[in-house]
């Protein structure tokens, strides 16, 4: 019968499974998102820095080219952790931008539309939906990110052979956590801020300026109280403690890895809060 | 159910199996705090509660996969096209994508959205808002149907047919209804249940269904040249009268039909200018409930 003939009827039909569910939030977040030509575009200048490190992999192996540039050029291009190091650095910086604009505006129409009735009155927790909303994030920024890294360590393993790929191994694990704990805060930190502030601007300025004035604040703080303990609101700085360790550069850091790791952790865990706070079908006035 | 130290539900002890229940109360009453208890958002301070043998403290899931819920304030995403999200709703209700996206079809066409259905939501007035809030809530196929002011902010026209919809979806399914409004003609159009609260306690719980039909023996009657004589002569069948002036009230005994009283008037000459079966409206009963 025509779909416009039939009347209102129950359904008896099989069920999608319980854990399938988020991916459903993942499927339509992610469509609406690249509705927009300009977040297409970012996404796409995400790849432009690791085609270079390809190209530049591919240029350290083909010494006969690298000759005709000269001595500098070969000295240039040099392929160990200080390389993977500036990879990490430079997509660090794209892929925030990337979630400055992509990530207010996972929770924020939701909540400003009242529809988060609508999705906890289904068979759909809180968890879930934070985790399809969160996953969207985690696989875009991973797709520019740790993947295009792990591409990148493959194929200088297979140029330069099974044994550099077999001693430096630690690199690709050193690629995947910096990554990982990267896109971790970003994205809980744009969840939060998606879901406190309803403006989708308002929290992409938040965002951009958690990172930008965060650094400058922590060292005002520094100034004026004499101490590094500002260097702790820095979250650049946090980072850059975690990422040189991870890497093995030397740098003079005014706290231990340790204490990096706990403060981004904690970081983390209040966006968390903040989140789980926020993300409820009725808020409860007490 | 409390929110910190205020008791917003208290002493609630009911059984409701009708199949459309109409929840009414003044503003304040509790009626939204309790379908929101009922469907898990609110956590209970004490007491239990089931929804079709499901526990509303432990099997909340369950209870929501057999619920469909219309929320009172705007709910919708503004950037979706109605047919997107009624899709995703049912999606996320457990519905396969291509299931989905058919009863989605299906859905806005029931409530009469199809022409629009490609519009974003955030285009909508506010009574295609409510249509498209309806259309979410049947989409999955529901046992029970939740609806929380659905009436609210439409005109007349689009009130009338918001209840006439929610008469046929009653009539035709093996759903249950729960209807939550303080707009009493809603529920009297609705309801064949009605439970009354007041400041979170149940004031008055009744079936209108059989309210009406008690109310059916209640008789209000107009005359002209009625006399002594034949009020002896209805008395004497064993109804109960009062008479003032032209008026008369009466309780038809059992047996007794409304053709007997018009074989009696014609016996003795009295002309019946009106007659009325004299029935409490819901507005009595809930006048009645809000006194005690």
């Amino acid at each position: 019968m025509a779909v416009y003939r039939r009347s209102y009827g129950s359904y008896t039909g099989p069920l999608t499974p319980a854990w399938s569910r988020c991916l459903v939030l993942f499927r339509y977040s992610r469509r609406n998102l690249f509705r927009s030509k300009f977040q297409t575009g970012l996404f796409a200048l995400c790849f432009f820095y690791p085609v270079v490190c390809l190209c530049a992999i591919y240029l350290a192996h083909n010494l006969g080219f690298l000759e005709t540039l000269g001595g500098a050029a070969s000295r240039f291009v040099i392929i160990d952790s200080k390389f993977f190091f500036y990879f990490v650095n430079v997509q660090g910086v794209l892929v925030f931008l990337l979630t400055a604009f992509s990530g207010p505006g996972l929770i924020s129409p939701d909540i400003a539309n009242g529809a988060l009735p609508l999705y906890f009155c289904r068979p759909f927790s809180r968890v879930e939906y934070v985790l399809g909303k969160s996953s969207v994030l985690a696989i875009l920024l991973s797709q520019v990110t740790w993947i295009p890294g792990l591409v990148l360590f493959a194929v200088q393993g297979v140029l330069a052979g099974p044994a550099w790929a077999w001693s430096h191994l630690w690199i690709a694990g050193s690629l995947v956590v910096a990554f990982v704990i990267w896109i971790a805060f970003l994205s809980l930190l744009a969840m939060a801020l998606s879901a406190w502030v309803k403006w989708r601007i308002v929290a992409g300025a938040i965002l951009l300026g958690v990172l930008f004035f965060g650094a400058g604040f922590a060292q005002a703080v520094n100034n004026v109280m004499r101490t590094q303990l500002g260097d702790f609101l820095n979250i650049v700085y946090l980072m850059a403690t975690v990422w040189t360790s991870l890497f093995g550069i030397e740098a003079e850091r005014a706290m231990t890895v340790l204490q990096a790791w706990i403060a981004i952790l904690a970081y983390c865990g209040l966006c968390l809060a903040l989140l789980v706070r926020k993300v409820r079908a009725y808020e409860v006035i007490k | 159910m409390q929110f910190g130290r205020r008791e917003i539900l208290r002493d609630l002890t009911a059984s409701l199996r009708g199949r459309a229940i109409g929840l009414l109360g003044p503003n304040g009453a509790g009626k939204s705090t309790l379908i929101n208890t009922l469907l898990g958002f609110y956590r209970p301070s004490s007491g239990s509660a089931q929804v079709f043998g499901y526990d509303i403290r432990t099997e909340t899931r369950k209870i929501r996969s057999l619920v469909g819920y219309m929320p009172e304030n705007d709910a919708f995403i503004s950037q979706m096209s109605a047919v997107s999200f009624v899709c995703m709703m049912g999606e996320l209700s457990g519905l396969p994508a291509s299931t989905a996206l058919e009863r989605a079809h299906e859905a806005l066409f029931y409530v009469g959205l199809a022409e629009a259905r490609y519009r974003t939501l955030g285009t909508y007035s506010q009574g295609m808002k409510q249509l498209a809030k309806l259309a979410q809530a049947i989409v999955h196929g529901p046992k029970l149907l939740i609806l929380d002011e659905p009436t609210n902010g439409l005109d007349p026209l689009a009130r009338q047919r918001m209840i006439r919809m929610i008469r046929e979806i009653r009539d035709g399914n093996e759903l249950r209804i729960v209807l939550c409004s303080h707009l009493l003609r809603d529920v009297e159009d609705t309801c064949d249940e009605v439970l009354i609260l007041k400041q979170g306690r149940i004031a008055h719980y009744s079936n209108l269904e059989e309210e009406r039909r008690a109310n059916k023996r209640f008789l209000e009657l107009e005359t002209y040249g009625a006399n002594g004589d034949f009020t002896e002569a209805i008395e004497k069948l064993g109804c109960e009268c009062a008479v003032t002036a032209n008026h008369m009230k009466m309780i038809l005994a059992d047996g007794i039909e409304v053709r007997d009283i018009y074989r009696l008037a014609a016996e003795r000459d009295v002309r019946i200018r009106r007659l009325n079966f004299r029935r409490d409206t819901l507005e009595d009963i809930f006048m009645k409930a809000m006194e005690n």
